[in-house]
């Protein structure tokens, strides 16, 4: 055995019938056609791909659900703001952020329950309930609020923040958002 | 349609005017496509030719799927599981396009044995094909690597252990065993690095080489021309010559649509499973590889001891440089399968072989009522968590948070007062830290609880000028405070 011993040229010369079983105008027709049918088919396949790859924009995937705060009727009878610490998830992808947020449940001047942030407007600091006094006080720059959340004195552009709420079922769910710091008027963030 | 005058015969062969026209003056496309299209088949066009074009469709669609999946993979060992189940679980045709990356794995295993089997029972490796012969076997390795590689990244349980078995395979190679498992495993034992390299080799460095090798097994085929049926002379084919277009490409179209429909029906009925998230701890599972590594895995069980060597490294390496040398050994250009008794013997003995391995481990599982029960809970097991909704992994910042629920009574009190007194309005929930004031975490570590305490009460010059207060607390409170600052990890 000898290596090379047939290398009188590596590429091949082939025969060819005269009558090819195609002409070239039937040739071409059928690449039109099989190129129109490729088309189609990498068309369909790529639905599957798209619907994948959009999936984050037609699907809510970062989300903050509502919190279950309490049942309604423990709050029926409210004298002064309390103080509860709700969990917050939210979700971003595939993974999720759970946090404690403090927030005040009190009545407005018409007696309707009303939920507040208990993160002051002025530079973000957490409000505490001074029930000796009757009124919020933020032991940073000393903003005040009146028990309902507005704003009575301090470095502050405007009262506490309300929190959306939901009733179902006779609980009490909020949704908590953050809000612009330093602003007059109440802007969600985030 | 070209018009039906005069010129056509010439305008067929080259397209000269209009888009097309100035498309192919500036990019020769007719030239190339028609030397693509029209690649001389002694013999004419056979559907036993189909393999290698289904080879390619079904790489191209494992492009394109992990390109796709890749989109929301992680890996690493704490979220690649969780990226793969939520992939699975929540991500719009996402189970779809995981089942049609996992099967088209088996599906390229299965074509190419056929390619091969038909590339080697034709003598189609004969007559100047020792390169193309050569590079086709580096891509039957290649491939191999890709699903051993693939295996791991879901990491679940049976992916962890197979490859714990797979990696530990390599460990009995004689000499230099121990450090190729390190060198794949990067480090003593599986973990997060593992994951890094075999992402890297499943996505990177492997595809690189099949992208080169295909190239050229393409290259060398091309060079040296299809090889016909097997009463064809290897080296001058006597044969009447078909051109590829249009039968041989209708063939290969046909195993195509017949893959894909295949694929997808599989991907769709039959939706690719994940198990629960590796638990290297548990000491109970069984581990089984995938369909193609049951040989392999059945063969690596008769060897122990000093008798290993010849099982891992001896018997497999004579089997695969024969193979590789095959073109050389067989230097006849005799092709009729029947007039090589030893070739088609040695084919059939080898086929029968794996065969035979593949279903003995089989039959011993199922035979062994401890093992069987085992998988058959392990199966159990993986349909259970199938079951389950997505549950999105729980970040790291708000863990940091949840943990100090857990620490003593103590620091429980001091949390109340961390957050009383607005500290992590600035220090952030959990000492976490924010723009406005450094992370408080790690802090036990560095500065005694007395020092803690003083550091409170006497801020520096450097934490007043950054706004830190001094907080007006009781003693009992400071000694709250202090502990949870303390414990915060
Ligand atoms: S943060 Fe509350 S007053 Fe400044």
């Amino acid at each position: 055995m000898k290596i090379g011993a047939d290398d009188a040229g590596n590429t091949p010369r082939w025969k060819f019938s005269t009558a090819q079983p195609f002409d070239e105008q039937r040739r071409s027709f059928l690449g039109a056609l099989l190129a129109l049918g490729s088309l189609c088919v990498g068309a369909l396949l790529a639905v599957p791909l798209i619907r994948f790859a959009l999936f984050p924009l037609l699907r809510l995937t970062t989300e903050l659900k509502a919190s279950p705060i309490g049942s309604l009727s423990e709050f029926s009878s409210l004298n002064e703001p309390v103080e509860r610490t709700i969990q917050i998830e939210q979700v971003d992808g595939w993974r999720k952020a759970v946090s404690e947020k403090a927030v005040y449940i009190t009545k407005n001047g018409q007696g309707q329950l009303r939920v507040l942030s208990s993160i002051c407007p002025h530079l973000g600091c957490t409000v505490p309930w001074v029930s000796a006094k009757q009124e919020f006080i933020c032991p940073c720059h000393g903003a005040v609020y009146a028990p309902d959340g507005s704003r009575i004195s301090g470095p502050c552009l405007r009262g506490m923040d309300t929190l959306e709420t939901v009733e179902q079922n006779g609980q009490l769910l909020v949704r908590f958002q953050y809000f612009r710091q330093l602003v007059a008027d109440k802007e969600v963030i985030g | 349609m070209q018009p039906a005058d005069g010129k056509q015969e010439e305008a067929a062969q080259e397209v000269t005017t209009g888009f097309r026209g100035w498309l192919n003056h500036r990019t020769g496309l007719d030239s190339v496509l028609r030397s693509a299209l029209d690649e001389p088949i002694p013999g004419g066009a056979r559907l036993a030719y189909v393999f290698g074009s289904g080879l390619l469709f079904i790489f191209l669609s494992q492009i394109i799927t992990g390109v796709f999946l890749a989109l929301y993979y992680v890996p690493s060992a704490d979220h690649a599981h969780t990226t793969v189940a939520y992939i699975t679980k929540s991500v719009t045709a996402g189970s779809f396009l995981r089942g049609l990356h996992s099967y088209g794995a088996s599906a390229m295993i299965v074509v190419l044995l056929l390619h091969l089997s038909q590339t080697y029972l034709y003598g189609a490796y004969k007559g100047r094909r020792e390169l193309l012969w050569f590079s086709g076997c580096v891509l039957f390795a290649l491939v191999l690597g890709m699903a051993f590689t693939g295996y791991l990244l879901p990491w679940d349980q049976k992916a962890y252990f197979a490859t714990a078995v797979g990696t530990n395979a390599a460990s009995e190679i004689p000499l230099f065993g121990e450090s190729v498992r390190s060198m794949m495993r990067g480090g003593t034992d599986m973990g997060t690095l593992t994951i890094s390299r075999f992402f890297v080799a499943h996505v990177f460095l492997i595809p690189a080489c099949i992208f080169a090798l295909v190239a050229s097994h393409l290259f060398l085929f091309r060079k040296v021309g299809a090889a016909g049926p097997f009463t064809e002379d290897p080296l001058e084919p006597k044969q009447e010559a078909e051109l590829f277009y249009p039968r041989q490409i209708l063939m290969d179209l046909s195993l195509t649509a017949l893959l894909i429909v295949g694929l997808g029906c599989l991907a769709f009925f039959v939706p690719v499973q994940l198990g629960p998230p590796a638990n290297p701890a548990d000491a109970q599972f069984i581990p089984r590889p995938e369909w193609y590594y049951l040989p392999i895995f059945q063969w690596l069980k008769y060897w122990h001891g000093a008798a290993s060597v010849i099982g891992v490294l001896v018997i497999p390496t004579i089997l695969a440089l024969g193979v590789i040398a095959l073109p050389f050994l067989d230097r006849s250009v005799e092709r009729r399968p029947w007039k090589r008794p030893i070739a088609t013997g040695a084919y059939a003995f080898v086929m029968l072989a794996l065969v035979g391995l593949g279903v003995r481990s089989k039959y011993l599982d199922q035979h062994d009522p401890e093992v069987a029960q085992q998988l058959a809970k392990q199966d159990a097991e993986e349909a259970e968590y199938m079951r389950k909704p997505f549950e999105p992994e729980l970040s790291s910042a708000s863990l940091a948070a949840a943990n100090v629920a857990l620490a003593d009574p103590l620091a429980a009190k001091g949390k109340a007062i961390f957050e009383s007194q607005s500290c992590n309005a600035c220090h952030g929930d959990g000492g976490v830290g924010t723009a406005a004031g450094p992370a408080l975490i790690g802090v036990g570590a560095k500065f005694s609880t007395a020092q803690i305490t003083e550091l409170l009460r006497h801020p520096t010059a450097k934490m007043k000028a950054g706004g830190m207060p001094t907080p007006e607390l009781s003693p009992d409170e400071m000694k709250a405070l202090v502990a949870y600052v303390a414990s915060l990890k």
